[in-house]
């Protein structure tokens, strides 16, 4: 049978002469194979009329369009996926396809009901496994397939019984050939994917604005409002607002964006395991004021990782003491501690069983036909049809890939069953299953492929909720069936049609502002103040390397007269005298090597303080305080990033000005992001801190290296004015050709020039004076009288009695020297008291 | 035979600690065979939070949390101890091994198949397929299993050197199998994954050997610390019989039993991580002194 779709024509089939628009909208499913849009006889299935309708409307280039604003969409978000765990805070860019997967009102309420019974049934096998154990002492399940599950922590035994068991959980679902909802795997311990869930929906119903309300589809934000206020209801002790926080293995880790994108949703804040601590059987977050008790913890941490002492003592992302903590019913963890134990194919075959014996009902969403091998009788069994079946490791922490024996060559299946043969109790058989499939858009057609629906679910004892939604994942091929995410899968959005109009709710506007905890200022864990600190720090020197590579590029272009040769020679000299460019460039030579050295600057990320590095080390601190930034900040990363790593027009000085022309201005607009668009809380004033320290060393440091410069001309003026923005303002006073002292007296003296070094000492001052008690007593007016020395210091100094003295390029020489270590014992200083506790630890 | 432990751990640090979080499995477990009428632990500095519970295999152990700077952490473990002989079987009138292997692969409950959680792999051991070859020299279809396991433990003692310079505690069973050298939680670790490689359950035992030997008997090796041997499960109506490999025998009265476990990680003596800490230096001093009833 040869289905068809042409939305232009719908039902009547394809003209002969089919236009290309038309045969690019051609749909054929797959024959004996269920698919999620079209019946068995052609007909589109009723809830996806309004979307086919809208379809036609949109036509090719609708749907390419859709497809592009999604791709900028997820970019501007920042989405990706670490695939490897050694990427640093780079990531795999996530995708997303332009067409959602729609799921009708009654399939979803039988969802539901089997999702919501799911859920209770692993928290009831959760709980006898870490209480009484009648599923082995009553013999439900052999006692091997327990014991061998490496998931099973024996130090949780007896822990917090009365607690529940998961927070949350998520399983993989897919519809067999009849229609009917099969479960693939369950993620028990810190299900991945709701972040991109949510980031899915947020992204697609901006593409589809109109198809979004017309096609009465479910809002996902009262799930998340449940989730978070459950969270919430967990705390061991009432309090007005209880401490919840999220604990991340940090920017490495792959599911990182998910978590802070989580996080920054409900409004908690996101930490690492060196940001918390447990004195006196209580849990802390480490803030700039001091600790703070947490009384509920959403784990993102893995089990055997979350306390260095009682579990793996190699995991520095652990917190010791935590398990003593929530055995004393001091802090309570979603998911619990231990909870990997039901992430194991290996319960599969018994859950029917285990259904009726705890909770007395019959399992609604049947798993996928799976063996466990560790039965002898079953090994024999699997055996005897060794190509019938799919062979999966039956417990967690085992990631070698689900290997299907169907076409295997005989070989490979014969070692295949030897390893299953002497270790059976690691495998299980599955039936190997035809998926349903659901409508791809290829980027220039619409294709059928293989779907897995990952269904959320959040909830206590009492309650349990299901996500309207969730993320759908097809396979990266028409042939094959997909794995997993790391395996290249791409992503669905998953509308449930209402049967009602649904009452909008917007995700990201007002609405969600009302969602947030608000968090008292002082709540700023030390190490996200250390990492803004020199997110302030590097963003600055960015900015000051750009500015003097932007004045050296623009003296190799033009007419390159005397003066411009001098000035480009001086301005080389300066760049040494910082250490920005090697000694050894000869600054009369060949202007291609000054030319070679720009760009290796620009581009090479061995060259320390180069853009390509400083790109680097800005992108690290923003990935680990990413909870504490804006959307519109973190895009402003994403597209700086995009603009040092594209390539050059052409290979010319002139290609490099304006390169550095638009790095400068979205340095600017970071600043003024930041000036702008932050609460000035402790967060606010590191970031602040850093970027002044870092702006009056670099004063300091250049007006130094011009000082020694101008012992021979004064030529080198004219391009540090240039760096430092000042050209006009100097115009402006002097009308002539700048001289040292008056150059002097603006870039250090003038207090209402934001390039003075002046100026800089008196915001730090304005901060300092603000600074939240560190970790010692004396710490915040220890940094406040060094800085109140510095402005002293400053204000008493008299430019125009140095005017003909005779050592006066040494005395201001020596001045400004003094200036770089103050700054900088200043910023040792505020490391040691307010971010160093957060460190070091050892057994 | 009554013995009094001293057992004294002291960490000194290079760089002042401010809060360290331990836990210790340093009091004596009671046993048919083995009393103890005292037990104190003393911790220098004062702990901010103590607490005694029992992890779960039944191991008693001790949490404690010190906050404040410190550069030195003493901890001392007193004990009197009463150990009697054990009544031991004939080995060769012990069960054939098979038998004892295939009862713990039932699906049904029972002390076989609890028994079996000491068949699976533990966070230490995995046994190696080399291990099993050499295990079933010893296993001998049909060889009654007690008998077979002495002649492993002979077989380890022989084949293996005392050692200590060759591993350490984070030396993995791998290691110490291809080197044949070690100290005695190399020698029990070998041996418990030769038997669980081949199917039996085994459990590690960690104590204290008696350090002085009474009049002409030989001095035990590996006497200068705490000790570590092993256990094997021999079927239900002899349960778990204790094998030392170090010393090639079955341990009965020198022997003092602390806590028992799947591996070492189950039953470290003393474990903790510090905040703040440099280098440390770690000074162990055991002394068991004994008198015959």
């Amino acid at each position: 049978m040869d289905l068809r779709f042409s939305p232009f024509s719908p039902m009547s089939g394809i003209a002969p002469m089919a236009s290309e628009e038309e045969r690019r909208f051609r749909y054929r499913p797959v024959p004996g194979v269920w698919d999620e849009m079209f019946a068995a006889d052609g007909s589109v299935r009723p809830h996806w009329l309004p979307f086919a309708e809208m379809l036609r409307q949109l036509g090719v280039a609708g749907m390419e369009d859709n497809a592009a604003t999604i791709a900028r969409l997820l970019r501007d978000h920042g989405v990706t996926y670490n695939v490897y765990q050694d990427t640093g805070a780079a990531g795999r860019p996530w995708f997303l396809d332009v067409m959602p997967v729609l799921v009708s009102s009654s399939d979803f309420a039988t969802v539901e009901r089997g999702m919501q019974q799911r859920m209770r049934l692993m928290q009831a096998i959760m709980a006898d496994v870490y209480g009484p154990q009648r599923l082995i002492t009553e013999s439900w399940i052999p006692p091997r397939l327990l014991f061998a599950n490496p998931g099973y922590l024996r130090q949780v035994k007896d822990v917090a019984l009365d607690d529940d068991f998961i927070g949350n959980m998520a399983t993989d679902l897919v519809r067999d050939a009849d229609g009917r909802w099969i479960a693939l795997a369950d993620r028990c311990q810190m299900p991945g994917g709701i972040g991109y869930a949510l980031e899915n929906r947020i992204v697609l119903s901006q593409a589809f604005p109109q198809e979004f309300k017309q096609c009465h589809v479910q809002r996902l934000a009262s799930f998340f409002e449940r989730e978070r206020d459950i969270l919430r209801e967990m705390a061991p002790v009432h309090r007005h607002t209880p401490n919840v926080v999220m604990v991340t293995p940090g920017p490495h880790h792959r599911s990182y964006f998910e978590h802070a994108f989580k996080a920054r949703y409900l409004g908690f804040p996101l930490v690492e395991g060196a940001d918390l601590t447990v004195r006196d059987t209580r849990l802390f977050m480490k803030t700039l004021e001091g600790l703070r008790q947490v009384d509920v913890l959403i784990r993102r941490v893995e089990d055997f990782s979350c306390d260095t002492l009682e579990l793996d003592p190699s995991c520095w992302s652990g917190v010791p003491g935590l398990l003593e903590s929530w055995r004393n019913g001091r802090v309570r963890i979603a998911n619990r501690v231990g909870s990997g134990v039901m992430e194991a194919a290996a319960w599969l075959p018994f859950l029917p069983n285990l259904c009726r014996q705890l909770l007395g009902e019959e399992l609604r969403i049947p798993s996928v036909p799976t063996w466990w091998c560790g039965q002898a009788d079953v090994l024999a069994d699997v055996m005897k049809d060794p190509r019938r079946w799919i062979f999966k490791r039956a417990y967690l922490g085992d990631d070698r890939p689900a290997q299907s024996t169907a076409s295997m060559e005989e070989k490979s299946l014969k070692a295949l069953l030897a390893e299953v043969a002497a270790d059976p109790e690691a495998w299980v058989a599955q039936e190997a299953m035809v998926l349903s499939s659901a409508p791809f858009w290829t980027g220039s057609a619409l294709e059928p492929r293989s779907f897995v629906w990952r269904t959320f679910v959040c909830g206590t004892k009492h309650e349990t909720h299901v996500m309207p939604g969730g993320l759908g994942r097809v396979s990266p091929s028409s042939e094959g069936f997909l794995v997993s995410m790391e395996a290249g899968a791409l992503s669905k959005d998953v509308w449930v049609i209402s049967d009602h109009e649904v009452a909008p709710k917007s995700l990201l506007s007002g609405r969600t502002e009302a969602l947030r905890v608000s968090r008292p200022p002082g709540d700023v864990p030390s190490r996200i103040a250390d990492h803004l600190f020199w997110l302030g720090r590097y963003a600055e020197r960015m900015e000051q390397t750009t500015r003097v590579l932007r004045m050296l590029s623009k003296r190799l272009v033009g007419e390159g007269g005397d003066l411009q040769m001098h000035e480009l020679r001086d301005g080389l000299r300066l760049a040494q005298q910082v250490k920005l460019l090697d000694e050894s460039l000869d600054v009369t030579g060949a202007q291609y090597l000054v030319y070679q050295e720009i760009r290796e600057l620009m581009d090479k990320p061995a060259r320390i303080d180069g853009v390509a590095d400083l790109m680097g080390k800005l992108r690290y601190n923003a990935a680990a305080a990413r909870d504490r930034l804006s959307d519109d900040t973190w895009r402003l990363f994403n597209q700086l990033q995009e603009e040092v790593s594209a390539p050059l027009l052409q290979s010319t000085a002139y290609s490099i000005t304006s390169k550095l022309d638009r790095l400068i201005l979205d340095m600017a607009a970071f600043s003024g992001m930041q000036s702008e668009n932050m609460v000035q809380g402790h967060g606010w004033r590191f970031l602040e801190l850093g970027r002044r320290i870092e702006r009056g060393t670099a004063s300091a440091t250049f007006l130094q290296a011009a000082i020694q410069l101008c012992q021979e001309n004064e030529t080198v003026l004219v391009p540090l004015l240039e760096i430092f923005d000042s050209t006009m303002t100097y115009r402006r006073h002097h009308f002539a050709k700048p001289k040292l002292l008056q150059v002097l007296d603006l870039l250090m003296l003038h207090a209402a020039n934001p390039r003075s070094l002046a100026y800089q000492l008196k915001a730090i001052h304005h901060q300092a004076a603000l600074l939240p008690q560190g970790s010692s007593p004396t710490g915040a007016s220890t940094a406040l009288s060094a800085v109140e020395k510095m402005v002293d210091q400053l204000q008493q100094m008299d430019l125009a009695a140095w005017e003909a003295h005779p050592e006066r390029f040494a005395f201001l020489q020596n001045t400004c020297e003094q200036f770089i270590e103050h700054l900088e014992s200043l910023s040792h200083q505020l490391t040691e008291d307010y971010f160093s506790h957060a460190t070091r630890r050892s057994r | 035979m009554r013995y009094r432990v001293h057992h004294q751990t002291l960490c000194r640090y290079d760089s002042p600690v401010s809060v360290c979080h331990y836990h210790a499995k340093l009091t004596p477990r009671r046993l048919p065979n083995q009393e103890c009428p005292w037990h104190e632990i003393t911790i220098r500095p004062e702990p901010l939070h103590r607490h005694k519970r029992h992890d779960a295999y039944g191991n008693a152990m001790t949490y404690f949390e010190i906050e404040g700077s410190h550069d030195e952490l003493e901890v001392v473990s007193h004990c009197l101890i009463h150990v009697h002989e054990n009544p031991t079987p004939d080995p060769r009138s012990t069960p054939a091994w098979e038998s004892v292997r295939d009862i713990c692969l039932a699906s049904h409950w029972s002390t076989a198949t609890a028994a079996a959680e000491f068949v699976c792999d533990s966070p230490l051991i995995r046994p190696l397929p080399e291990m099993r070859d050499y295990a079933r020299k010893s296993f001998t279809p049909a060889r009654p299993i007690l008998d077979a396991a002495l002649d492993l433990n002979h077989r380890i003692f022989r084949d293996f050197t005392f050692d200590p310079t060759a591993t350490n505690v984070a030396t993995p069973i791998a290691e110490s199998w291809k080197k044949k050298r070690g100290v005695c939680q190399d020698y029990a670790q070998v041996m418990i994954a030769c038997l669980r490689g081949i199917g039996l359950p085994a459990r590690y035992v960690s104590g204290y050997l008696e350090t002085l030997p009474p009049p002409g008997q030989q001095k035990l090796i590996g006497a200068d610390a705490s000790h570590a041997w092993l256990a094997i499960w021999c079927g239900e109506e002899l349960g778990w019989m204790d094998l030392d490999p170090t010393n090639d025998l079955m341990p009965s009265t020198r022997h003092i039993t602390l806590a028992w476990g799947r591996d070492f990680s189950d039953v470290s003596p003393l474990r903790g991580v510090t905040l703040g800490a440099g280098n440390q230096q770690i000074i162990v001093a055991v002394d068991v002194n004994g008198d015959s009833d």
